[in-house]
């Protein structure tokens, strides 16, 4: 058969509104594409795997995998220098990194005594737009994806932290809440790979 | 289209949706390969579907089958990848060669041509995308891709006329 090159022109002047169902106060940097291609995944995880339990490890590892990878493009990127305390890295990681891969900047709140302990407050969690969680999935951590990244991305700047959800408005909570705990510091710098 | 999504993070997921289509017992074998395959499409087609049909209402009335195909090199490939396809080319029978020179699912292992029989794992996804946008815009077609030489890729979509 032959083929003709049909030449594409210039970029239709497209002036299309980001989202059919724009939020009040939300950014909407972060793109629909993102977010439909994480529920994608999420979607064939509780395919693949029986227990929600399961696919939660599986999201955290998932996460720790980008976040080796992702760090190296955020130093590039956001030239920010070393953080000398636990308060810098959660300003850094609030206003500097979820800005830039997200398009949000959580609330940092409920500093524990000792300064090791956080939250991050997300109002408009851009993972779950769109989402309801099935009745059937109610142990579903569904952006557990989120707690893997900042694991995996503060251990490859030598800071072993745990991440977990302890609010999520897919749940019914009125707000999104990671909660980080600063471990320790790791003193060698350890291999990049996979878990 | 909606605004792109960071390309670096939407790459790394994109790895991720890769390493789940070939986990959970699937991957060994030709028969492990085309299943995974199968699912990666399907996971695509989804995605596809969902970023059509969150376009606005009227925006997308194109008047012939070309302007959509046209849509999907610029438009789809702009909020995926943040550039156009490099060519279209077409029989004017219902099939269309998108070519891209430097596609950047392949770039990351782009390293050697001994990774080429990898390449349909980093190609089906898209496969899928392209069939479920078309699917949404009321176009039911089959894609699929093939590379020459890493990491340029071309992605065939034949029009299933009615």
């Amino acid at each position: 058969i032959p083929f003709s090159a049909a030449p594409l022109g210039a970029r239709l002047p497209l002036a299309l509104p980001p989202c059919s169902r724009p939020l009040p106060g939300s950014q909407r940097e972060s793109s629909e594409l993102f977010t439909l291609t994480y529920g994608a995944l999420v979607t064939q995880l509780c395919k693949d795997y029986e227990n929600d339990e399961d696919v939660n490890k599986q999201l955290d590892k998932m996460g720790y995998n980008i976040g080796v990878r992702l760090i190296e493009d955020f130093l590039a990127r956001s030239n920010v220098g070393r953080c000398h305390d636990f308060r810098e890295t959660a300003d850094v990681i609030a206003k500097v990194a979820f800005k830039m891969y997200l398009g949000i900047t959580p609330s940092i709140t409920n500093w524990s005594p000792a300064g090791d302990e956080f939250s991050l407050i997300l109002e408009n969690n851009p993972l779950v737009d769109f989402v309801e969680l099935p009745d059937n999935h109610s142990s579903l951590i569904y952006s557990n994806l989120l707690c893997g990244v900042l694991r995996g991305a503060l251990e490859m700047v030598q800071m072993a932290v745990d991440v977990k959800f302890v609010q999520d408005t897919l749940k019914g909570d009125g707000v999104t809440e990671i909660r980080m705990r600063f471990i320790k510091r790791i003193e060698d710098n350890l291999p990049a790979g996979e878990e | 289209m909606p605004a792109m999504a960071d390309e670096t993070l939407f790459q790394l997921l994109h790895t991720q949706v890769v390493a789940a289509a070939y986990g959970a017992g699937r991957g060994s074998g030709d028969e492990g390969l085309r299943a995974g395959l199968t699912v990666l499409e399907g996971m695509g087609f989804r995605v596809g579907q969902g970023l059509a049909e969150r376009l606005p209402q009227g925006a997308l009335a194109f008047r012939e089958e070309l302007d959509t195909i046209k849509f999907l090199c610029r438009d789809l490939w702009g909020a995926v990848f943040g550039k156009q396809t490099d060519n279209l080319r077409t029989n004017h029978q219902g099939t269309y060669i998108l070519q891209d020179n430097n596609f950047p699912f392949l770039t990351q292992m782009a390293w050697g041509q001994q990774y080429l029989e990898e390449a349909p794992k980093f190609l089906a996804f898209t496969c899928g995308l392209l069939r479920g946008t078309l699917s949404s815009l009321g176009i039911e077609s089959s894609v699929t891709a093939s590379v020459t030489s890493l990491p340029a890729c071309k992605f065939q979509v034949v029009i299933q006329k009615a």
